[in-house]
């Protein structure tokens, strides 16, 4: 199984076919101008990661070199994406020896179909899930309810998401987006109760619903922060205590993980526990962090009869075979959306997909296709917040620098941006050209600002879309070549 | 010691901001350097190597070394095109031997102008004053984080007297220029500089300083059109003001 997953990635996969089959009516910039004019969005957005991003920074501060972590988080997590063969193996080996199975899904539609397999085989009738990103990347939850599957998401977050039939907007929150209102409204109108807006009183009403289903569940699925490669084990880490029930209350289990999420050791896992919760949440670490793996033992009271361990690639291989393969180093903490200019303003269902921000920028196009996505590595500033952010170092303004390199090379920029480009570039080289141009710029912009005292206020495209939200100041008078030039004859005797 | 310093002006510092170049000439001077302005310099190549156009960055990156490399130092007063030279010549000219030589030179010989203050001149601003009380505010350029610079320039502005120094919320947070991306994405930079200029607007400070061009032309242009009431200078600028330099004209 694994040799063909890798061997696959060797082959590289019909990309055409790949962009044919994601081909959607995405538009990012309708999307992001709608985000970007809503007053109540921004604000929540931006209150809500600014203030985790500030968390970030006080609880890193608390590790006596951060930066030298975030340095050996980052080795780690490329050494394992290096050898993932060899580790592949060693967990296939250490899963199977705890009495689990391992399941190697090539596609999201391998992984849904083994795990609808599961369902069957066990006549499942009520599965709970912990938050898992892959699950919603694969979209889980509809095939298992389309095969009589009731499916609870029992994260709180995800909860809502779930019955107000939205999408998450952050990897780590998936309702950064809304307002206590609004949850307090659906609260009220999905559980027919009188309307409250006090979060615990709201927290009490979808703890003691899914208290029910938890004790009803014979099916728990999660997902996977980080696996081990040497001992088997799966790690989440949670707030609410639910990724616990999950894993010890149905009698199956199953942990759906993407293969990048290998560390070699528990030692490893020790370095990436102390940045994960830091650089997400700004806690030093999650209420809980669960490590299980393989069924039940006997003498054991709780977890599952059978323990299932699905690893998903769904393009991991291509993207371990090209130049991107850093970006799988990701442990997924949003540190880089708390951090982002644009995220802060866009929010992250603009991202039209599971993976929004600066690190969704980045992999969203490798999983989609860059021909649907080619807005996402452009829509950046570059400020390289995202960077400096990144518990494992992920150099994400270079990638995305890169990706735009890429959409140039596969002739999906249009022809005639390439050539002004290049006529620019070209009349750079020579000093006479460039002095001619800056000086016909210079007339133009100021006979534009001179009725407005000094400012431009409208341009034509393409400078218009500087003018739509902002002035432009007049070039002045003079360039300092011309100031330079004017000096060295004064100083002439 | 006098220092052989060549000025690197930039495009847009050289069009919209000669004054600034004035002003950083004049202080280099008067701390002892050797200040020189080869003329045949157009640009570091940032709007390409950052548009995906590495061949392009690439070509004016040789011919950017080709003019540099005869100095001691190269001093710019903006920190994008500083990293550009620092961080991304690396980047488009890969391995090419023919330049290694040349950009190891250039590299660890380009300085930002707060920089080449604070870590060549050991320059102390603790001695020196505004003629006026000023009410000051300081935005963060998002590159002086890839250039690896933290405080100097709040340092600077604190140790100066007449400096009523307002600490700017969100300091570090990009203004939304990012070169082209403000004119491909209208609507989200002007989302992230009107928080800027709101930020500004709260410090209540009448000068703001922003050591890059392209982002003092973003941040001036939303506190204009947003009626924000603050002046945007470059530290060059307000440094000259405290030495006694004019730097309208030579």
């Amino acid at each position: 199984m694994r040799l063909e997953t890798i061997s696959q990635a060797e082959h590289g996969r019909d990309e055409q076919f790949l962009e044919q089959a994601h081909r959607s009516p995405y538009d990012f910039h309708k999307l992001s101008v709608k985000a970007a004019g809503d007053e109540k969005l921004k604000l929540a957005v931006s209150t809500a990661t600014t203030r985790q991003w500030i968390g970030r920074q006080t609880r890193l501060k608390e590790l006596p070199d951060a930066d030298a972590l975030r340095t050996l988080a980052g080795r780690i997590k490329q050494h394992t994406l290096d050898h993932l063969d060899y580790y592949l193996e060693q967990l296939r080996d250490a899963v199977t020896r705890a009495g689990g199975q391992i399941h190697f899904a090539s596609t999201a539609d391998d992984a849904r179909r083994i795990i609808l397999q599961i369902a069957r085989d066990n006549a499942s009738r009520i599965c709970v899930k912990s938050k898992s990103m892959v699950s919603e990347e694969i979209e889980l939850t509809p095939e298992l309810e389309r095969a009589g599957v009731e499916v609870w998401e029992t994260d709180l977050g995800e909860f809502i998401v779930q019955v107000s039939g939205d999408k998450p907007s952050h990897i780590v929150q998936p309702i950064i987006h809304k307002d206590k209102a609004s949850i307090a409204r659906l609260f009220a109108d999905y559980f027919k109760t009188d309307y409250t807006d006090d979060p615990q009183a709201l927290t009490r009403q979808a703890r003691v619903f899914l208290r029910d289903k938890f004790r009803r569940a014979d099916l728990g699925i999660t997902g996977g922060n980080f696996i081990v490669a040497e001992t088997g084990h799966v790690c989440i880490v949670t707030n609410e205590g639910n990724g616990r029930l999950t894993t010890a209350m149905p009698k199956v289990l199953v942990s759906l993980v993407g293969m990048e999420k290998l560390v070699p050791r528990l030692e490893d896992l020790a370095v990436l526990l102390k940045l994960l919760a830091r650089s997400s949440t700004g806690q030093s670490l999650t209420v809980y962090t669960s490590l299980f793996g393989g069924p039940r033992l006997a003498g054991e009271k709780d977890g599952p009869e059978q323990f299932h361990l699905v690893l998903l690639d769904n393009g991991r291989s291509e993207i371990l075979a090209s130049e991107y393969r850093e970006t799988l180093r990701c442990i997924r903490c949003a540190a880089c959306l708390n951090a982002c200019p644009v995220y802060r303003k866009i929010g992250g269902h603009s991202y039209g997909s599971v993976y929004p921000g600066p690190i969704g920028a980045l992999i969203t196009p490798l999983f989609q296709g860059l021909g649907d996505y080619k807005d996402l590595p452009q829509a950046s500033s570059l400020c390289g917040a995202c960077y400096e952010a990144c518990p494992v170092k992920i150099d994400i303004p270079r990638h995305l620098v890169n990706m735009r390199r890429d959409i140039h090379e596969r002739r999906l920029s249009s022809p005639i941006d390439r050539m002004i480009y290049k006529t620019w570039a070209r009349s750079l080289r020579s000093p006479l050209l460039y002095r001619w141009i800056s000086r016909v710029q210079k007339w133009e912009l100021r006979r534009r600002a001179r009725r407005n005292g000094g400012w431009i206020t409208r341009l034509p495209p393409p400078g218009g879309g500087w003018t739509d939200v902002r002035d432009m100041p007049a070039p002045a008078p003079k360039t300092f070549h011309d100031l330079w030039k004017q000096r060295r004859q004064e100083d002439q005797p | 010691m006098s220092h052989n310093v060549a000025l690197f002006i930039t495009c847009l510092t050289d069009q919209f901001y000669p004054r600034v170049g004035i002003a950083v000439t004049k202080i280099l001077e008067r701390l002892g350097c050797r200040v020189s302005f080869p003329q045949k310099q157009t640009c570091c190549g940032q709007p390409f190597y950052n548009n995906g156009l590495p061949d392009e960055a690439a070509e004016l990156a040789k011919r950017f070394i080709q003019i540099f490399e005869p100095y001691d130092y190269v001093v710019t007063p903006s920190g994008s095109c500083c990293a550009m030279v620092r961080e991304h010549f690396a980047h488009v000219l890969g391995d090419d031997p023919a330049w290694r030589t040349g950009l190891e030179r250039v590299r660890s010989r380009t300085y930002e102008f707060v920089e080449f203050l604070d870590r060549v001149l050991k320059f102390d601003t603790s001695k020196l004053a505004l003629p006026q009380p000023t009410s000051v505010t300081f935005h963060y350029t998002c590159h002086s984080r890839g250039i690896g610079l933290t405080d100097e320039a709040v340092r600077m502005l604190r140790g100066m007297g007449n400096v009523d120094f307002r600490p700017l919320e969100k300091t570090d947070q990009c203004c939304g220029f990012g070169g082209t991306f403000a004119v491909k994405y209208p609507q989200i930079s002007g989302a992230i500089v009107e928080d800027k200029a709101s930020c500004i607007r709260s410090t209540g400070a009448a000068v703001t300083i922003c050591n890059d061009a392209g982002c003092t032309m973003n941040i001036s242009g939303a506190c204009h059109r947003h009626g924000v009431n603050t002046q945007l200078k470059h530290i060059a600028e307000l440094i000259a003001e405290a030495m006694g330099i004019g730097y309208e004209a030579w």
